[in-house]
């Protein structure tokens, strides 16, 4: 079992890690797609998005942002209401679902519950006409991939939840396609299993090259496993990145308000000039870098991270320095969290790291806090709070 | 410590009163007859009541030749009684069930005696009728006088029992039930397969529609549920008649002639066709209940992992849906073998079942033992059965909805 890394599709079609002629054109690719399930209301608004061939993408959002919806018009269970689908180029309007070779991880798995996991293993080279022995064969290193072996004539109903996710996974993964669906595989199993699975999915991806396309609404588990995410809000594309840019520079409030956790303040632009604006908001006037287009007099959101706001500054060190008072106090360990009033807001929070010390701040100071002008972007106006 | 089991005993006590009633009606209403249509199967007192000297006294008689002159004194005494009694008509009745032509013997030999005091019995006996000479008519007063006997079971299964005490098949011609209960098997297993044939489909266009569609289905395939059965056969009568709907249609169409009118009813074509649109409900619901079960997401993995639709239904639906046929066809064929009105009503003389023939002996020909061994063998063949499917499938994988 030595070449067990890469599967022979891959190899043969000389794609994945190997091949750069293949990286001219996306391995998934969609061109304007809409999908409407009554006709009126658009449950996928004119996508357009590219995954390259051995990349690993997430498609994250809350529930009802199309996510889902995406992932089964690719795998052929939905047909788009306008727009192409493209795999390896080539349009799969008119493939069914089971000649587009995609290997999918459903939600709860889906394994047939009157066969033991050999057989749902075998059960898609059965279809495709596959000798016995090489089927063995094959089934056998699938297990062996996930770290299952030994178990082939169980039935799925004698597993337990994370092994019946191995399976699922090795029953996507045992056909050799080279393009597999994930419709959030770890939602059913719970918060330890779940982080070592993503792991395991990442490895996985690793060893085999294979692209991923996965399905989440845990922005967690999007920033684990994934090269990139696309960050999706009632059926638009908000912003796709790799986690660390979707976390540092985020373009839209929702994904602002989405990856990790953002004061977000609100306020008027009052000047534009040279990629930073001048937002007020309440009494203070805080400079920020300029992301959304906007004018004077434009309603738009802030957004700073908590771990670069500083409490009690030393004087002229940051761009920004407005007064507040401390609501609240919460050591957790590697930080103290720090609740103020600050900039209209109640839930202004501001992150110490425990290197720094606190310097004995107590619940009803008043304290400055400072943070800079690049760590600070002015978004679109969002009036949500979540 | 004792409070706590106090209070549960009561609480056992006010629980089993709650079911009681319930106990009760099953025990009146359905095990106390049937225990005693089977008891009566195996168990006729009826001639060793009226006859007892008699019996005792044939218990010494070899069968080899006639029997002993005590018998001749003790039957004429017994026979005079049971006329006086009148309990005659049955005891006659029962021997005439072994031997044809018994029961004139008896009443006729029973009223001859009421003027006669003294004897030589068997003298007087054989000149009022020769068959008391005959050792065949004692073999049948005798195997009748039997308090617990096989004999109905016998009978039922087109056997006899031999003045030696063997077992013997009943003469070609005289083999009725084995041939009928073995129609009624077939006619059963095919009504089966009927129901599963048009009710799979229809289970599975009601499990798999949208809800308020499959509400609408379900009340389709209820309404004829939920409707008389007289109706529904009176229904099937006008249809498939000579000159109903489906053979007017035929002839207006050219396709037979007004001569060539087809008999759809009044044999096993009408009774096939009017059981199955009878029974089709109880093939339809366990089947609808089990596919309901069914997530569609399976025949989407299956067909995303390369499968076509007949292989995915062959492989992954089908295999998931046999609860549910198991415990469809076992109701249709329990229903079927014991199915009595609808080919009474529309079977004519070719398409009646073992059923009916229960219903003729216990009300015209009054041999309740003979019906008691034929439901017998009903079922015990239904228990067979329900106990290889257990073996076979599972019991506790039926699914009955």
């Amino acid at each position: 079992m030595t070449d067990l890394g890469v599967p022979e599709a891959v190899r043969d079609t000389g794609g994945a890690i190997t091949s750069t002629a293949s990286d001219n054109h996306a391995h998934v690719e969609f061109e304007g797609v809409s999908k409407s399930y009554d006709g009126r209301t658009l449950v996928v608004e004119g996508l357009d998005l590219g995954v390259r061939r051995g990349e690993f993408v997430t498609l994250l959002g809350p529930s009802g942002s199309g996510k889902t919806t995406i992932l089964m018009m690719l795998a052929g269970f939905q047909t788009p209401t306008s727009g192409i689908i493209r795999i390896d180029g080539r349009s799969v309007q008119d493939l069914p679902p089971r000649r587009r070779g995609i290997g999918m991880v459903f939600q709860n798995y889906a394994l047939f519950p009157h066969m033991t996991v050999g057989q749902n293993l075998a059960f898609p080279l059965e279809v495709r006409g596959m000798a016995l022995e090489q089927r063995e064969e094959r089934v056998e290193r699938a297990l062996a991939l996930v770290r299952l072996e030994g178990l082939a004539d169980r039935r799925p109903g004698q597993l337990s939840g994370g092994q019946q996710q191995r399976v699922a996974i090795a029953r996507a993964l045992v056909f050799e396609p080279s393009l597999v669906l994930m419709d959030e595989p770890l939602g059913a199993l719970d918060r330890s299993l779940r982080e070592e699975m993503q792991y395991e999915i990442r490895r996985i991806h690793r060893q085999l090259g294979v692209t991923v396309v996965y399905v989440t609404h845990d922005q967690q588990e999007a920033m684990v496993m994934s090269d990139r995410i696309a960050v999706l809000k009632e059926g638009v594309i908000e912003q796709m990145a790799p986690p660390e840019t979707l976390y540092e520079e985020p373009e839209r409030a929702f994904v602002a308000r989405f990856i990790g956790e953002n004061n977000r303040l609100h306020g008027r632009v009052v000047t534009v000039n040279g990629g930073l604006c001048d937002v007020e908001t309440g009494r203070e006037r805080i400079r920020a870098l300029q992301i959304t287009d906007c004018e004077p007099g434009d309603q738009v959101t802030l957004s700073i991270r908590p771990e670069r706001v500083a409490v009690n500054p030393e004087p002229g060190v940051y761009g920004n320095q407005v007064g507040g008072t401390v609501r609240d106090l919460a050591f957790l360990g590697d930080h103290l969290r720090v609740r103020l009033d600050a900039c209209e807001r109640q839930d202004f929070v501001a992150k110490i790291p425990n290197i720094v010390g606190h310097g004995g701040i107590l619940v009803g100071d008043t304290v400055r806090i400072g943070w800079t002008v690049t760590d600070c972007r002015v978004l679109d106006y969002e009036r949500k709070d979540d | 410590m004792t409070d706590a089991a106090q209070s549960l005993r009561r609480e056992r006590l006010r629980a089993l009163g709650l079911v009681l009633p319930l106990l009760l009606f099953v025990g009146v209403t359905f095990i106390a007859p049937l225990g005693t249509m089977l008891m009566r199967s195996v168990h006729d007192p009826v001639v060793a009541d009226a006859l007892p000297e008699t019996l005792a006294s044939l218990g010494e008689w070899t069968g080899e030749g006639l029997p002993p002159d005590a018998a001749y004194e003790a039957i004429a005494r017994e026979l005079v009684l049971a006329r006086e009694e009148r309990t005659l008509g049955q005891v006659a009745g029962r021997v005439n069930r072994v031997e044809s032509g018994l029961r004139g013997v008896v009443t006729r030999s029973a009223r001859g005696l009421g003027d006669v005091t003294e004897g030589p019995w068997r003298e007087v006996m054989v000149a009022i009728d020769s068959a008391w000479a005959d050792p065949g008519t004692w073999h049948a007063i005798r195997a009748t006088g039997q308090r617990f006997t096989a004999r109905h079971y016998l009978n039922a299964l087109d056997m006899q029992q031999l003045p030696d005490g063997s077992v013997a098949r009943q003469p070609e011609d005289r083999r009725i039930y084995l041939p009928l209960l073995w129609r009624t098997l077939i006619v059963s297993a095919g009504i089966t397969l009927l129901c599963l044939l048009l009710g799979y489909p229809i289970a599975h266009l009601i499990a798999h529609a949208p809800p308020r569609r499959a509400n609408v289905l379900l009340v389709l395939v209820l309404v004829p549920f939920w409707t008389s059965l007289l109706v529904r056969t009176t229904a099937w009568i006008v249809l498939l008649q000579t000159q109903g709907v489906i053979n007017d249609l035929l002839v207006s169409a050219g396709l037979v002639g007004d001569d060539g009118r087809l008999a759809m009813i009044y044999n096993m074509t009408g009774t096939i066709i009017a059981m199955t649109h009878v029974l089709l409900p109880f093939m339809v619901l366990p089947l609808y209940s089990v596919m309901r079960a069914i997530p569609g997401r399976y025949m989407d993995a299956a067909a995303s992992l390369g499968a076509t639709p007949t292989q995915a239904f062959r492989r992954v639906y089908w295999p998931q849906t046999l609860p549910g046929v198991g415990a469809g066809s076992l109701l249709v064929f329990i229903l079927a073998i014991g199915y009595y009105i609808t080919p009474a009503l529309v079977g004519g003389s070719s398409g009646q079942l073992i059923s009916n023939m229960v219903a003729y002996h216990m009300q015209t020909s009054l041999n309740w033992g003979l019906a008691g061994a034929l439901g017998g063998i009903l079922l015990a063949g239904v228990l067979v059965l329900y106990m290889l499917y257990d073996r076979l499938v599972g019991i506790e994988r039926l699914s009955l909805g």
